[in-house]
């Protein structure tokens, strides 16, 4: 455990480096299931929490452990769970409940080869959609995608500042293999880590769904009588489950609380945008690949640049966009049978051919090789 | 009486529930305040009311002047499983119908009775699901009429103060909403034990169960309570077979047991003793 987090490096497992940085950010709470490949992570917290004074406790599914989360939350408490793609499907109606009720929660899903169990070991990017559009209802979520050990640590304090500030589920998506990969990191000075909590309401204030755009949130046992539903409520928390005005004003502030910041969410890496012939939009894992791949090309003289996505949703319009001006092909490489790839479409807006490279089963990785040819291809 | 009334009103936001008159839900909505008042609370301070969806969901939230979280169907327990183990100090009471806690949730029910998770459970079991227009439930008698048992249940209905029992509660008991009184005087005893309580009441949906059944007024739901109940001292002479069809009241059983709230925080105080020598 870090028990003096000054600058320092360290040789962990991703989802060990999830747990650590959740710490530092103030998790406090955890309730999980056990799921291949994200058991570390409770494992990880069952070790830590209870010394620092937290509570983990394994639920009897991933239903209840969302749900013990949501509740945890309103106590104002800093709260996590951990699953893969089974569980984060079981975990769908909840996600939805949370962002209705503004609950900040962080949720990591460390994907796997799905549909149903598929391929319970091995890495896989199929629930980038999912991660968007899991829940039922008009809804936006926010989604980070780390390709290292280091940036599961900086993407998971990132999710927790997130999830407090914008009062929302954050959606931490990573994969088997940055999961389970052990690599070095730098733990940064303690005041070097910008921490964010909520925003709590001042004494006798009644408004906690409205009125602001990111409102401020009471707990529970705080003497606000606070009426929490996932129902549609007006801005003091009152069910009003038919007038048109009142859905419409609260999911569109819900929305908008997000929609306005994408700027400030959206992060991407992007390299030698100004005079690239070919761009590459990619993220987690397989932007490895594209690191070497545009080495080699350059090598032969080829420029190519890149955007990867570190936020995956809201999704980086602005960065695809202004790479699809400047070049005539985007290749879009993912361990999925193309998901992401309809969004560069869809912004590229036939500025730009948009060539997929998929790969599904097994845990195989999209080569630098098969990056490096679809470069090439067109040359 | 009517000094008794406004002071319970003190419990209440002031808007006006939603139920269908003659709905049994008035009934324990007004034994539980009572309770409550009687045990001497001046306010909900030191409650969080936690629900899932349905009618008998509807009773603290938005109703109490107090924390209520309205969950989603079925998930009031986790929720509450949440709450209680970061803040051991407050009463933490679910309130759910049969359908919401015997048939969605019935996991969560079995899993905090198991853990001996320290919350009240009220559930109002009206025999079917009463919010979507009274279709079959898992407490639903042999052979009943609903919606969607049109020519008859073919399933056995759960008994769920027994369920409660088999799975660890510390505290599980049966009335009717024909039996406010003895209802109100457990609500008091449940409110002052610790770990997973559990209280049922069988209650009367006019609009969804008795329309089908002949029990549409409160009278007849009453009658056939007096006609059917027998206490549960009587229902252990009598033998499991002969109380088919029957309703059986009272305490199932007290029995307290070390909580999770105790066990939990005990541990937790031993690994924060390694923590420090870390
Ligand atoms: C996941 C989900 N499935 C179904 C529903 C629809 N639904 C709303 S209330 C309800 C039944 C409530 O019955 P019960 O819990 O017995 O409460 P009552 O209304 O009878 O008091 C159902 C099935 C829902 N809200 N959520
Ligand atoms: S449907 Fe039944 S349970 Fe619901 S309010 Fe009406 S009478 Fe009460």
């Amino acid at each position: 455990m870090l028990s003096h987090p000054g600058c320092k490096t360290y040789f962990w497992q991703g989802n060990e480096a999830c747990v650590q940085a959740a710490i530092i950010a103030g998790c406090r709470f955890f309730a999980g299931y056990p799921i291949t490949p994200a058991n570390e992570i409770a494992e990880h917290m069952a070790v830590n929490l209870p010394r620092i004074g937290g509570i983990f406790i394994q639920m009897e599914d991933e239903l209840a452990s969302i749900g013990a989360i949501i509740g945890a939350s309103w106590t104002g408490t800093k709260v996590m769970t951990a699953t893969s793609g089974p569980g984060f499907s079981l975990m769908q109606e909840s996600i939805g409940y949370a962002f209705m009720t503004e609950t900040p929660i962080v949720v990591v899903d460390v994907q796997r080869m799905g549909p149903s169990t598929g391929q319970a070991t091995k890495s896989g990017q199929g629930d980038i959609m999912q991660s968007r559009w899991g829940t039922h209802g008009d809804y936006t979520s926010i989604v980070f995608s780390p390709n290292s050990v280091q940036e599961m640590f900086e993407l998971t304090i990132r999710a927790f500042n997130v999830a407090e500030v914008y009062r929302t589920p954050v959606i931490l998506l990573a994969e088997e293999i940055v999961a389970h990969m052990r690599e070095q990191l730098t733990v940064p000075d303690s005041k070097a880590i910008n921490i964010n909590d909520r925003k709590k309401p001042r004494p006798g204030e009644t408004v906690f769904f409205g009125s602001d755009e990111i409102p401020p949130m009471p707990a529970v046992g705080e003497g606000f009588n606070i009426a929490v539903t996932g129902s549609t409520h007006n801005e003091e928390g009152i069910r009003f489950t038919a007038d048109p005005v009142v859905h419409r004003k609260l999911i569109e502030r819900l929305n908008q609380k997000i929609s306005d910041n994408r700027e400030k969410l959206v992060d991407v890496e992007s390299y030698n945008l100004e005079d690239c012939q070919i761009g590459i939009v990619s993220f987690g894992s397989t932007s490895r690949a594209v690191y070497e791949a545009v080495e080699r090309a350059e090598k032969k003289g080829v420029d190519v640049g890149y955007v990867r996505l570190k936020t995956l949703w809201p999704f980086p319009e602005k960065p695809v966009r202004e790479l699809s001006n400047v070049v005539d092909r985007i290749i879009v490489p993912e361990m999925n049978l193309k998901q992401i790839f309809y969004e560069v479409e869809r912004v590229a807006k036939g500025n730009a051919e948009v060539v997929p490279i998929n790969k599904i089963g097994g845990g195989e990785l999209i080569t630098p090789e098969e990056v490096l040819d679809a470069i090439l291809k067109g040359e | 009486m009517m000094a008794e009334k406004s002071s319970i009103k003190k419990y209440l936001r002031g808007m006006k529930f939603p139920f269908c008159a003659g709905c049994g839900l008035f009934g324990i909505v007004d034994s539980f305040l009572r309770a409550v008042q009687e045990l001497g609370y001046k306010n909900f301070k030191k409650f969080v009311f936690c629900s899932g969806i349905g009618c008998s969901s509807w009773i603290p939230s938005p109703f109490f002047l107090a924390d209520s979280i309205h969950t989603l169907h079925g998930r009031s327990i986790p929720v509450a499983t949440g709450i209680k183990l970061r803040r051991p100090d407050l009463n933490v009471v679910v309130f759910g119908g049969d359908g919401d806690l015997m048939g969605i949730g019935l996991g969560h029910f079995m899993h905090a009775a198991r853990r001996n998770l320290d919350i009240l459970v009220v559930m109002s079991n009206n025999m079917i699901y009463g919010m979507t227009g009274g279709q079959v439930a898992p407490t639903t008698p042999f052979g009943a009429i609903t919606t969607t048992t049109p020519y008859g249940n073919f399933e056995q209905p759960f008994d769920a103060a027994s369920l409660a029992v088999a799975a660890g509660a510390t505290f599980s008991a049966r009335w009717t909403t024909a039996h406010l009184k003895e209802l109100k005087k457990t609500i008091k005893i449940a409110l002052g034990l610790n770990g997973f309580r559990f209280i049922e009441v069988v209650s009367h949906c006019p609009t969804g169960f008795g329309r089908k059944r002949g029990l549409k007024t409160p009278q007849e739901f009453v009658d056939w309570v007096r006609d059917n109940a027998i206490s549960i001292g009587e229902a252990r002479k009598i033998g499991k077979n002969k109380q088919k069809n029957k309703i059986v009241i009272g305490e199932f059983i007290r029995k307290p047991r070390l909580t999770l709230i105790e066990n939990i925080y005990a541990i937790t105080r031993e690994a924060q003793k390694l923590g420090k020598e870390n």
